[in-house]
């Protein structure tokens, strides 16, 4: 995997760009051999998905539960706010680059880089969310006999739904967003067309921002329709 | 030749970066597990000013434009309500796309350099501060708004020295927010051959050793952490009576 920038993109075509994406080649920078075509751009595009969901679901278990946790206690404003404004300062670039120098590449390096980029709007966004609740329900919910854990499960939770699926929409475009460099640490993604144009041409390198862009906005809309799906009809009936 | 393709998209800045760097022979550049090396940081340390330069550049002319637009988009929602809904869908879209994606899209229709780079940073900052600004606006108390009409003020009048001053706080809130993505995102602008701070951490020869990379993304974060205290003290002088209150 060279890491050549992108030379020529200027040169390419968006009708050059969906032929690769079509169609196989014969690639005329490296000459011989065949790149591009549905197949290759299916196989890149998975391993993208399956690294972003990867390092999501990872970011959810660790941040979830935590800003659930202090959330409901009301303690480590600090932390959790904090940690939000320091994780959106940190440049995903350096962060993929540091962690395939130091700890070296592969998909698990890859997954733990990616979701510590994830895990920051989750917990900042769950603790926000949880805190907005308006305390006379929670009240209510206790002086009715819920146990605590009820609380945060039954209502809680349904209430700050909204600010926790932003966090977990900011998460996910900042790591399907970040998989785009993950052939940095040695994880074939469509990062592959984008990074590898002595391989791919220029066509290539377009075809596969054409492809990240895709994703992304499959994925974005996807979680605004779980998020739809998830709010409790109560909510859904008083939001109109 | 991927070294000459490496030079030339490093531009003016990385020009023989890794020939020069192997040339020398530092002790800790000689062992690439060493996390960071201070001789090479002292003696290399001028390579970074221009990509901070650059970087401070795209970061504030793009937040300017972004927030320019956002702030009028804003204003027009307010005062016709539906537009909110396809506005906020709008800019979410936007965001939505990864910015390299972004960058590489627009080669195409506008050529490389410091253009595109700054047309995909403004649009990223749209969501955050259309948002923000009319969320502020319309949290403005109602009370607030009945007074000032019954003042004899005029819905412009009440805009202007009524709403906007009262939603301050969440306009600059998120323009800080907007402003701190922008400084981590403009490290890509490598991508978009715009230079900056990207250019001294995507060579190949960092792979192997860190310390570039560690120094470009300190730069990188604590000028966010400028910029974020900068608008702090912007705010607080802006909103004198929240001080008051507050002591």
């Amino acid at each position: 995997m060279s890491l050549a920038l992108i030379q020529a993109p200027v040169s390419a075509s968006f009708g050059g760009a969906f032929e690769f994406i079509f169609t196989p080649q014969t690639s005329n920078v490296t000459g011989g051999k065949t790149v591009g075509g549905l197949s290759q751009v299916v196989e890149l595009t998975l391993t993208q998905l399956e690294v972003t969901v990867l390092a999501l679901a990872l970011a959810l278990v660790v941040a979830l539960p935590a800003g659930l946790y202090f959330g409901h206690r009301g303690t480590g404003e600090l932390v959790a706010i904090g940690l939000g404004n320091a994780g959106r300062a940190v440049p995903e670039l350096a962060l993929i680059a540091l962690m395939a120098a130091v700890i070296g590449v592969g998909l698990l390096n890859l997954t733990v880089a990616l979701a510590i980029l994830g895990i920051p709007p989750i917990l900042t966004n769950t603790f926000v969310g949880i805190r907005e609740v308006d305390r006379a329900s929670v009240d209510a919910a206790r002086g009715i006999g819920m146990t605590e854990f009820e609380i945060v499960h039954k209502v809680e939770a349904p209430m700050a739904l909204p600010s926790i699926f932003t966090g977990i929409r900011t998460a996910t475009i900042n790591i399907v967003a970040t998989a785009t460099i993950a052939p940095l640490a040695g994880v074939a993604t469509l990062g592959e067309f984008i990074l590898g144009e002595n391989v791919y041409g220029a066509n290539g390198v377009l075809a596969g921002a054409i492809m990240v862009a895709l994703l992304a906005l499959v994925l974005e809309f996807s979680l605004a329709g779980l998020q739809r799906l998830l709010t409790s009809k109560g909510l859904r009936l008083s939001a109109v | 030749m991927a070294s000459g393709v490496l030079f030339a998209a490093a531009g003016e800045v990385g020009k023989g970066f890794i020939h020069e760097r192997t040339s020398e022979t530092l002790p800790c550049q000689a062992k690439p597990s060493h996390l960071f090396c201070w001789d090479w940081a002292r003696q290399n340390i001028d390579r970074f000013g221009t990509p901070a330069l650059q970087q401070f550049e795209l970061v504030a002319i793009s937040v300017a434009v972004g927030f320019a637009v956002a702030f009028a988009l804003a204003l027009l929602a307010h005062r016709r309500r539906w537009l909110r809904p396809p506005l906020l869908a709008g800019t979410g879209v936007l965001y939505a796309i990864p910015s390299i994606a972004f960058f590489l899209l627009l080669l195409p229709i506008t050529g490389r350099g410091r253009e595109t780079a700054i047309i995909a940073l403004s649009a990223y900052t749209l969501q955050i501060i259309y948002r923000n600004v009319t969320v502020g606006l319309s949290n403005v108390p109602a009370s607030a708004k009945d007074a000032a009409r019954g003042m004899g003020m005029t819905e412009r009048q009440i805009l202007w020295r009524v709403e906007l001053p009262l939603a301050t706080p969440e306009i600059v809130g998120g323009l800080r927010i907007a402003t701190v993505s922008t400084v981590a995102i403009a490290t890509l602008a490598v991508f978009a051959h715009a230079g900056g701070l990207g250019t001294q951490i995507f060579t190949e020869a960092n792979l192997h050793f860190p310390t570039s990379i560690l120094i470009a993304g300190g730069i990188a974060m604590l000028m966010a952490l400028s910029f974020d205290a900068i608008l702090l003290t912007v705010q607080r002088f802006a909103t004198p009576w929240r001080r008051v209150r507050a002591s």
